[in-house]
């Protein structure tokens, strides 16, 4: 451990940097970025905040817990959704919804940290089950502890009332704000998805966050220096779970519902297209990824009957894009977005000269 | 076998008493005071039946499935997909020509097809390249499953059974007694007894043709080290092609078979995906004793939870899978390498 200390110091001189500094870093498209979205109630109307805006940022925030595993951790693991859905179900219960007999009517602000809580555990519970296992183990497992819950969930009827689940549940009213309008749930998911995303860019350069690439790079190597592996690896279930079950009250109140569909195969699934399409290098592409997603699913219907298909098949327009940016891009939609920008800064002449020096490499 | 009595003495001995003690619940008349405990004979005695075929259907995809994952350390997170692609084909096919046997061999052939155009089109760009291979596979179940609810529609299909294997037939093992002390024998479905002989003789038959052959051995010889393997000059890409066909067909002749026990609908390919996977973990990743022995284990899980514990059936063959990983992370029947 003494040993590692100064080299990761090295390694990161940025570590110790003020906000303002942060603040300062960041590039004109950044600020472009943030004017807009916290702009937008003055330009979108409502259909476009709640539905495809919020929504985007909701899954974001699901899809970035999975990318912050995967991007920094080398953990690709489904459970993220399943978190997500256990938080979600935990506020129907503990707080209000429409089925009277089970839910128990907790005031919002003991409801929601105990499905904060209870639901974190489940994602640092289910992480310390899969994670002695690596790469397709994982996401084996991860899938079947995601579906042992959906079939839980749609069978049990005592707890999580079975097929039908939870409806009714509202956003709470506080500080004299009906947190359920559209303007206010914008601003909240919007507050929400920037505070995970801060905190996840902050993690990533902070010593744990450090500590948590070494072990995706070389766990051999991390544990040789005194680095506990699997501990640093239950860590950052337990901190992407965090960020799941936060995501998961958010979306029980952007639906108002919850059922076993809200963690089934399905849903589990497409975490994992938002992240990998958005790319999983940086946690920007999650965010990306979720409104390629919100977007698809709202307009391929009208897309596709527009060019003559039967509208019910955006599935395969989902399945088939998805497969085209996994063949030819492995970093998602970010990938290609710095592929096109690194070609457009190199000119014609260095790229012909790299060319025939560097062979056929890609 | 005398080996594993040597090694783990005691665990022999708890796996001979449960022998023993399941032979004598299915043989013995039972008593009032056990159907007391246990139900009805008839209840246990289907459950028991139910679950050994059950698990014969799941080692005929699970095989498949692990027999690829073995050698090419390759996921194939469609084979759901390729088991109801191939349960349909089948449908087809058996509706054509009237022969189930047709449809049987039929299904093999043309999901192999697919599984070798799937190998030579996709994985054999991206060895070892795990995650994109999972993420790849996962695209193609997503489009396999809409193409396929595209052409067949949301309705349940089942597989028609032929003449001679249609009908119980009756088992020497005493149900119940009547009053005037006659015997009741159980009475069982043909094709369910005709299905589970027919994976055992398969999977003798591979574990023979693994154990005891030349191909066998370049199999097995590239599970270990493949790099190795293609220096001694074998053409490994014809033995992936081959092994790659040989298990989808596989899990298209079990989609024929589990169309003719269960049936054949949207949603049947992530169901019986995962439990092929709980099969392959809890057996251990490229064994087929292994999937041999999780097929039966996961099969009988499903069957008994679902008549002594129906509502949470499918949550107990999860916490086997958990007890399992917990106690030997890398399946029952795996070799630690």
């Amino acid at each position: 451990m003494a040993l590692a200390e100064p080299r990761l110091a090295i390694a990161t001189p940025r570590q110790r940097e003020g906000l303002s500094e942060v603040i300062a870093r960041q590039g004109t498209a950044f600020w472009i970025v943030a004017a807009l979205l916290l702009m937008m109630p003055l330009i979108a109307n409502p259909f476009w905040l709640v539905q495809i805006l919020a929504y985007a940022m909701i899954l974001g925030m699901i899809a970035l817990s999975l990318m912050f595993l995967a991007g920094y951790g080398g953990i690709v693991s489904l459970i993220q959704m399943t978190v997500a859905a256990f938080a979600a179900y935990l506020v129907a219960i503990f707080g209000d919804s429409a089925i009277t007999q089970i839910s128990l009517k907790w005031p919002w602000w003991t409801a929601v940290p105990v499905a904060i809580l209870l639901a974190t555990l489940f994602g640092t519970l289910g992480g310390a089950l899969s994670v002695r296992t690596e790469g397709i183990y994982t996401i084996m497992i991860t899938l079947a502890i995601g579906s042992a819950f959906y079939y839980l969930t749609l069978q049990n009827y005592t707890i999580f009332n079975g097929f039908s689940g939870f409806n009714g549940v509202l956003p709470p009213v506080f500080l004299g704000v009906d947190w359920g309008s559209t303007v206010p749930f914008y601003y909240l998911a919007l507050g929400c998805a920037a505070l995970a995303y801060a905190v996840v860019v902050y993690v990533s350069r902070a010593p744990f966050g450090l500590a948590l690439q070494g072990t995706r790079d070389n766990p051999r190597r991390m544990a040789a220096l005194g680095f506990d592996v699997v501990a640093h690896r239950i860590a950052a279930y337990a901190f992407a779970s965090v960020i799941a079950a936060f995501a998961g009250v958010l979306l029980v109140w952007y639906q108002r519902q919850v059922s076993p569909g809200t963690g089934g195969v399905g849903p589990v699934v497409d975490m994992l297209i938002i992240a990998v399409v958005g790319g999983l290098s940086r946690p920007i592409g999650p965010f990306i990824g979720a409104l390629v997603y919100v977007l698809l699913r709202t307009f391929a219907l009208d897309l596709l009957e527009a060019v003559g298909f039967e509208g019910k098949r955006y599935q395969l327009l989902i399945g088939l894009g998805f497969l085209v940016i996994v063949l030819f891009s492995p970093d998602g939609l970010i990938g290609i977005w710095q592929r096109l920008r690194e070609r457009y800064r190199r000119g014609r002449e260095t790229q012909a000269a790299q060319m025939r020096v560097g062979g056929g490499s890609p | 076998m005398s080996d594993f009595i040597g090694r783990r003495p005691i665990w022999s001995l708890v796996i001979l008493i449960a022998i023993a003690l399941l032979a004598f619940l299915v043989f013995a008349v039972w008593t009032p005071w056990m159907e007391l405990t246990f139900g009805r004979k008839r209840v246990f005695l289907s459950a028991l039946f139910n679950g050994i075929t059950l698990g014969g259907l799941y080692f005929l995809v699970a095989s498949g499935f692990t027999l690829i994952f073995g050698l090419m350390r390759n996921v194939n997170l469609a084979h759901g997909s390729l088991y109801l692609f191939g349960g349909y084909v089948g449908y087809s096919i058996g509706n054509l020509t009237g022969s189930w046997f047709a449809a049987l061999i039929g299904a093999f052939v043309i999901v192999a097809l697919a599984g070798m155009l799937m190998q030579v089109l996709l994985f054999r760009w991206m060895e070892g390249q795990d995650l994109r291979q999972t993420l790849v596979t996962i695209g193609l179940s997503i489009i396999v499953a809409d193409l396929l609810l595209w052409s067949y529609g949301g309705d349940t299909f089942q597989v028609t059974t032929p003449d001679w294997l249609s009908g119980p037939i009756q088992l020497p093992f005493v149900v119940a007694l009547r009053s005037n002390g006659e015997a009741v024998m159980m009475m069982y479905p043909l094709v369910r007894i005709a299905i589970l002989i027919g994976a055992i003789i398969l999977g003798v038959a591979m574990w023979l043709v693994l154990n005891r052959t030349r191909i066998g051995m370049l199999v097995r010889a590239g599970v270990d080290d493949r790099d190795m393997l293609s220096a001694t000059g074998v053409r490994v890409q014809l033995v992936f092609i081959m092994v790659f066909a040989f298990g989808a067909g596989l899990a298209g002749l079990a989609g024929v078979v589990g169309g003719t026990f269960q049936s054949l609908q949207p949603g049947e390919d992530t169901k019986i995906l995962l439990s092929s996977l709980v099969v392959v973990i809890v057996g251990g990743m490229g064994s087929i004793p292994g999937a041999a022995m999780g097929a039966l284990i996961v099969g009988l899980a499903e069957q008994f939870g679902s008549v002594y514990m129906p509502t949470y059936a499918v949550m107990l063959t999860f916490v086997i899978m958990v007890v399992v990983l917990a106690i030997r992370p890398q399946g029952l029947a795996a070799v630690r390498r």
